[in-house]
């Protein structure tokens, strides 16, 4: 990743000089934003998921120019609020029928690495 | 047998319905015909992950039975398939996944569930870009699907696999979903028509979510006849979708008729800007000079926001993306890797390894959106942006009935091309994605070719207008032959 802090050179002039993107995202980010979304890069991804990535953040920045003062984000797109319902039981789960697709359950329980030490 | 088997798949799901009810084929004998075609054509094309010939078998045999007794449904005995995205209990549903590569769905979608009320007969699960992300079908575990118009070219995406097999006329129809334009600008780019109702009017139960406040379930059939018969079966309140809209349904097949004299028709200024195709665009002119020749008026209007609506939509969809997505775990469905070291290695790698790349860039990309110290930059600014782009819809349909342009900006592109670039990719969205920022329904149907490629006019209507949609589609279709248009081969 290049550095531009206390450089003289904008990040512009780099692209212009040797023709390359300035990556908006570092190493460093990409691997924390794929630790908070739980997925493993492999090594032989990762120079491409940087670079799509930064690729993606740049396209999205055009947003930022946008006159929005004033305006309230949308929430839904028909303006409606979310329908309420009694609290009651209306659906009868069958837990074996759906278990039946668990990589591993026992006894009516999902298994998973051990979590306590 | 009493016609011509080897003939059915020219028939549309209209003249099947009627065929059906007259007893000039069975059931049996229709589900036959379209599975030999399947057989022997669908290897090239790719369109299909699972073929449900048995299931099929049985369905078409029950609903002879339900025939000779006097109990037939409205669509009893006509082929369709689904996109592999829906439900289907007992049935392999892999959204083209390997992720949901084993998944066996233990419950119906809404709209699985309403189309068998109705008689109709599974064939198939349809082949489509991973988790609906992708407008190429090329993010597909399953391989891409190909253009029966040109096999070296795409179909579309992400309701690819279900265009495909309308086009090659393997099947009368499919169901599709449409998050940015997955029922639309596959339909275009393969000659067939494609419906995206208003959000809220179909039922989302049972579909695997992508963007829960974009994502809509349709059709994609040959003709707006045949999809106004479909959105009557498919439309309408289900209490297990919290934002399914409870709202009468019209008989959307009766609309139909009515002439276009006097129809408001909205031209956007900025679908004729850079970007578009010149053959593309001259197909388009050409199909509003044939309805402002039937008495329809054509209006120039103004969709400033246009250019914004694909960044605010690659902000928002990944965002609820990254939120949906986060149920595979690797616990309770779908792929586990293997010996995992803890819990958190369960996760990474599960879903490191089930994930393909568009997926995974999606998920980091509405991650990131959503992060602290980047939500109110991002993800904030783009739902105050999205509001923006409503307000122009709104606008417009002040001064007219219906908006009409280009559905994509190029006809079919080459395999390959556009997977270097996700940008290039997003862009083919330009013209569809609107209607799923504002909600409102749309449809694509074929107006002609360019470099011997279908063209689909794109025409968008206010919230829950549908039967306009469907009868300026129809009324279209009356005056015109290229819904008719069959790719070589597949005659």
């Amino acid at each position: 990743m290049l550095n531009f802090a206390g450089s003289d050179i904008s990040p512009d002039c780099i692209v212009g000089l040797v023709g390359i993107h300035p990556l908006s995202l570092t190493r460093d980010q990409v691997q924390h934003i794929a630790l908070l979304a739980r997925l493993k890069l492999e090594e032989s991804e990762f120079d491409d998921v940087v670079d799509k990535l930064s690729r993606i953040v740049d396209f999205v920045d055009q947003l930022q120019a946008a006159p929005t003062d004033g305006v309230a984000p949308m929430a839904h797109p028909l303006d409606q609020s979310q329908r309420l319902r009694p609290d009651v039981v209306t659906e009868v789960i069958d837990r074996d029928a759906i278990q039946a697709n668990a990589p591993a359950v026992r006894d009516g329980f999902y298994l998973v690495p051990k979590v306590l030490g | 047998m009493s016609e011509d088997a080897g003939a059915l798949h020219v028939l549309t799901l209209t003249e099947l319905v009627r065929g059906l009810r007259e007893g000039r084929f069975s059931a049996r004998e229709l589900t036959e015909t379209l599975l030999g075609r399947i057989g022997a054509l669908n290897e090239l094309l790719n369109a299909f992950i699972t073929i449900t010939e048995d299931q099929a078998y049985a369905e078409a045999e029950a609903a002879d039975r339900a025939r000779a007794s006097g109990n037939a449904p409205l669509l009893n005995g006509v082929p369709i398939v689904h996109k592999d995205l829906f439900c289907t209990r007992g049935v392999l549903t892999t959204c083209g996944s390997r992720m949901l590569g084993n998944f066996v769905s233990p419950y119906d979608a809404t709209v699985v569930e309403r189309l068998k009320k109705a008689g109709a007969v599974t064939l198939a699960k349809t082949n489509m870009d991973e988790f609906a992300m992708g407008s190429s079908n090329e993010t597909s575990w399953f391989g891409p699907v190909t253009n029966p118009w040109n096999h070296d070219r795409s179909p579309g995406g992400s309701s690819g696999g279900s265009a495909a097999a309308v086009a090659a006329r393997l099947v009368p129809a499919a169901t599709g979903t449409d998050t940015g334009g997955s029922i639309r600008q596959p339909a275009a780019l393969t000659g067939t028509v494609g419906l995206k109702p208003t959000y809220g009017r179909v039922s989302r139960y049972g579909m695997v979510a992508f963007a829960s406040s974009l994502d809509q379930a349709g059709v994609i059939t040959r003709s707006a006849e045949d999809a106004a018969t479909l959105l009557g079966v498919i439309a309408g309140f289900d209490e297990r979708d919290s934002t399914s809209v409870d709202q009468p349904v019209p008989d959307y097949v009766a609309e139909l008729a009515r002439p276009l004299k006097g129809v408001k028709i909205g031209i956007v200024r900025q679908h004729f800007d850079e970007g578009l195709d010149s053959q593309c665009a001259a197909r388009i002119r050409e199909a509003l000079d044939v309805m402002e020749s039937e008495g329809a008026r054509l209006v120039e209007i103004d969709l400033p926001t246009l250019a914004l609506s694909v960044p605010t939509y690659y902000v928002v969809a990944p965002a609820e993306c990254s939120s949906n997505m986060s149920r595979f775990d690797g616990v309770r469905f779908g792929h586990r890797a293997d010996n995992p070291t803890d819990l958190l290695d369960l996760f990474c790698r599960s879903r490191g390894e089930g994930f393909g790349a568009e997926v995974k860039r999606r998920i980091m990309t509405g991650t990131y959106v959503l992060s602290a110290g980047y939500y109110d930059a991002y993800y904030l600014k783009a739902q105050k942006v999205r509001q923006l782009i409503v307000k122009d819809f709104r606008n417009a349909f002040r001064d007219v009935d219906v908006i009409a342009g280009p559905t994509a900006p190029t006809p079919a592109f080459a395999l390959g091309e556009k997977t270097d670039d996700p940008i290039t990719m997003y862009l083919n969205d330009i013209y569809t994605i609107g209607a799923n920022l504002a909600g409102t329904p749309a449809i694509s149907v074929p107006c002609g070719f360019a470099q011997n490629l279908p063209v689909g006019l794109h025409l968008v209507g206010p919230h829950f207008a549908e039967d306009r949609l469907l009868n300026v589609a129809h009324q279209y279709q009356m005056l015109t032959d290229w819904h008719r248009a069959c790719p070589e081969g597949y005659e």
